[in-house]
């Protein structure tokens, strides 16, 4: 039986009509639920009174567990124990994380990575579902009925493929996704709604397994990402294994550990990592196989210098994200911190060094993504009227620019990166040779200039072009980002209509580090991506020219040139041509062949313009007659 | 004449107006709509009306309008935990059909 909440004045629903909606944090680490009762976010505890539950699945051999008993569990049957099965979520083997690798059996398979467990082959979405679905149990439970539709947070960074997956996940786990929402928006919407805050901000999300940075501007109720960034691997769990490796080596223990020693030890690392937060002395002590143990003193001082370099390293995006929002440091008028491993007392005071600024954490920075969903699927779902004054609106930004392969392998970007979505671009192309009836679309996402440089998300073809000379057909082509970041795009032929259109169903597999490394990449080769560009249009401006002339010489060579003149045209192709195959380009080169071949091919130019000239006027005397 | 609420609804209510930094009270009132035929509302209370009849109960001010009145009379307004479910719960001495949801009722 539903029992009832207090509501806003006159928003008191109809019996039943009050939708039950919740926010997900899918962590890599802990995943929770919240949901808005009584005008108020908050988070939903199982039946023991937890509110975090471990992202860890075990498939035993007659049933399955998830969260703190699977973790528990995990030393003693490593390989059916999955943890962090976020950082596989949208991923082939080929770019798999490197620890997943390590920690568990693998395998290909259509689309996506498999893990190979006792209960066979799950695949990250299967495993993130059987996640989802404990939460949802919670969520049915704690608000006595079947929930309408839920919003479920995702890294800034997550690409198309790794969002997708995310929703077939909840699609698996019977939730009706709502929407899928920033992790650091979703912060900003639990800080900004409750504390009516403007400015600019930034939330620094450092939580088990990647760090995001957000710059956002409130105004007056309304949210626009500036910038994101961040590193998708780099969390809690690094800060972990450094202190493992360390507390390894002084205790001496073996390097070739068993699987079920090395997790231990891992656990031992997290638990003195998480107890200096609050303390200044823990000694770690643990008991292996074969008889070894380990007691070992750890200060905090120890641990901050230990770890200095991860600390480190999160803030370089953070520069990063200020520049790209064209701000400084100064601009920022409070910090967010997000993410349990913003607990770690180092890490706020770098925070707060590089801002110059005490950063805000008066939310639990554990829930306070979950919180902010919550807060969000409440207006998604229709329990909030719209002339309410929490009304609000929300922008989002698409981590990456997505664009199209042009002639030569090079990119038109059409949506630059940090645009803000929902959002619809379009840009007009034309064909490239007479009576071209079809054109391929290539759409990548990447910061490079070249095609090979950036991640090829889909392939279409757009057929039925009525054939026309070269550059005469208009294709419009559309790309149009749905407010979870997914893609689609539309390409059509203005004159004809004819259409072709493609939901960007990514082919999964782009690694966490290939974003960052793409992102990194753009950095510091434009130089080089100039340069390849030049040559690259020097390249199909040559094809063009040589295409051109040849067609010409086709129809009308016979006709209009002797033989020897004929002669110097082919020679004059030939040698661009020759240029054109040879593996290293020079643009210099290509320039002066294509020049040298336009001017050998201008007097010829002109015969065909006077003989068509004549032909027309020949026609309009035949009609006179 | 009167509208309660038990010591524990009294403590949530408060608790979660001084949250939500405004309001004077809390204010129950039943539409007809529903399964059964009739519907409570819970709401918060940013200023009470003419007509409105006040309760003072247990450091709560309930309001509550008068044609809602008759179909509330002698109602206990109570909170309470089932299971993981926690909320608000009417006990109405005029109620004598509930539908299984407990959001509308008969009298
Ligand atoms: N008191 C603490 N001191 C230091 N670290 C802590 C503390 N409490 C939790 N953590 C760390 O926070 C991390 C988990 O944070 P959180 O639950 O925010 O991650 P997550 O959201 O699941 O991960 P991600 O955001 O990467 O998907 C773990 O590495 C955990 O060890
Ligand atoms: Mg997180």
């Amino acid at each position: 039986m539903a029992l009832l909440q207090i509501a806003e004045p006159g928003l008191a629903a109809a019996p039943h009509q009050h939708r039950l909606a919740v926010g997900i944090d899918l962590g890599t680490t802990n995943s929770l639920v919240a949901t808005v009762a009584s005008g108020m976010a908050k988070a939903l505890a199982d039946e023991s009174g937890h509110i975090l539950l471990p992202s860890v699945v075990h498939y035993g051999e007659t049933e399955m567990v998830v969260g703190r008993e699977a973790r528990a569990g995990q030393a003693d049957d490593p390989l059916n124990t999955i943890a962090s099965v976020k950082r596989l979520m949208g991923r082939a083997l080929a770019d798999a994380d490197e620890s997943m690798r390590s920690h568990y059996l693998l395998s290909d398979g259509p689309g996506m990575v498999g893990i190979e467990t006792r209960a066979g082959r799950k695949t990250p979405v299967e495993v993130s579902a059987d996640i989802l679905r404990n939460l949802r149990e919670r969520a049915e439970a704690s608000l006595g009925g079947e929930l309408t539709g839920v919003v479920i947070t995702v890294p800034a960074y997550f690409d198309d493929a790794q969002r997708q997956a995310t929703k077939d996940a909840a699609r698996l786990a019977g939730l009706n996704v709502l929407r899928l929402l920033n992790e650091p928006t979703a912060a900003a919407i639990a800080y900004g709604l409750d504390n009516a805050a403007e400015g600019i901000f930034a939330v620094y999300d450092l939580g088990g397994g990647t760090f995001d940075i957000s710059i956002l501007k409130l105004t007056r109720g309304v949210f626009e990402v500036l910038a994101t960034n961040g590193d998708p691997a780099l969390g809690g769990d690094d800060f972990d294994q450094c202190l493992a490796d360390w507390l390894k080596a002084q205790a001496s223990l073996p390097d070739d550990m068993p699987v079920e020693d090395r997790r231990r030890l891992l656990a031992l690392a997290r638990s003195v990592k998480e107890s200096l937060s609050g303390q200044e002395q823990v000694v770690a002590t643990c008991s292996f196989s074969n008889n070894l143990s380990i007691q070992v003193p750890v200060s905090r001082t120890l641990f901050s210098e230990l770890t200095a370099d991860l600390v480190a390293r999160s803030l370089r995006p953070v520069r990063k994200a200020l520049r790209d929002a064209n701000l400084g440091a100064e601009d920022i008028k409070g910090v967010v911190m997000v993410g349990g491993s913003t607990r770690m007392p180092h890490v706020q005071t770098a925070v707060e060094k590089l801002f110059g600024t005490a950063p805000l954490n008066n939310l639990d920075p554990d829930q306070v993504v979950a919180l902010g969903a919550a807060m969000q699927a409440d207006v998604l779902a229709g329990n909030r009227k719209s002339d309410s004054e929490a009304d609000w609106l929300l922008l989002d930004v698409c981590p990456l620019s997505l664009g199209l392969e042009t002639m030569g392998g090079l990119v038109e970007k059409i949506v630059p990166r940090n645009s803000t979505i929902p959002t619809a671009r379009a840009q007009d192309f034309t064909t490239y040779k007479d009576g071209q009836t079809a054109m391929s679309v290539h759409v990548v996402q990447g910061e490079r200039e070249i095609v090979s440089e950036c991640r090829s998300l889909a392939r279409f073809t757009l057929r039925g072009i009525p054939p026309m000379v070269a550059g005469a057909a208009r294709i419009r082509v559309t790309f149009q980002i749905d407010a979870d970041g997914l893609l689609s795009v539309t390409a059509r032929e203005q004159t004809s209509g004819v259409e072709a259109h493609v939901e960007v169903k990514p082919s999964y597999g782009l690694g966490d580090g290939e974003v960052a490394r793409m992102l990194l990449d753009a950095y510091g080769t434009g130089e080089i991506d100039a340069a390849t560009r030049m040559l690259r249009e020097a390249q199909v401006e040559a094809r063009r020219l040589i295409d051109a002339t040849e067609a010409a010489l086709a129809t009308d060579g016979a006709a209009l040139l002797a033989p020897p003149e004929r002669e110097v045209l082919q020679t004059a192709i030939y040698a661009l041509a020759e240029l054109l195959e040879t593996d290293e380009g020079d643009t210099r080169k290509i320039r002066a062949a294509t020049d040298a071949l336009n001017l050998a091919s201008a007097d010829f130019a002109a015969r065909r313009m006077d003989a068509s000239i004549k032909r027309a006027l020949a026609g309009r005397s035949l009609e006179t007659l | 004449m009167s509208v309660t609420v038990t010591e524990k609804a009294a403590r949530h209510i408060l608790k979660t107006l001084d949250k939500r930094g405004k309001g004077v009270g809390l204010r129950l009132a039943v539409k007809t709509s529903g399964c059964s035929g009739m519907a409570y509302a819970l709401e918060f209370a940013d200023e009470s009306q003419p007509e409105d009849l006040i309760f003072e109960c247990a450091g709560v001010k309930l309001l509550v309008d008068p044609r809602s009145l008759p179909y509330l009379e002698g109602t206990e307004l109570d909170f309470v935990r089932e299971g993981l479910n926690e909320g608000f719960k009417f006990n109405n001495p005029n109620a004598k059909a509930e539908c299984g949801c407990g959001e509308s009722f008969a009298v």
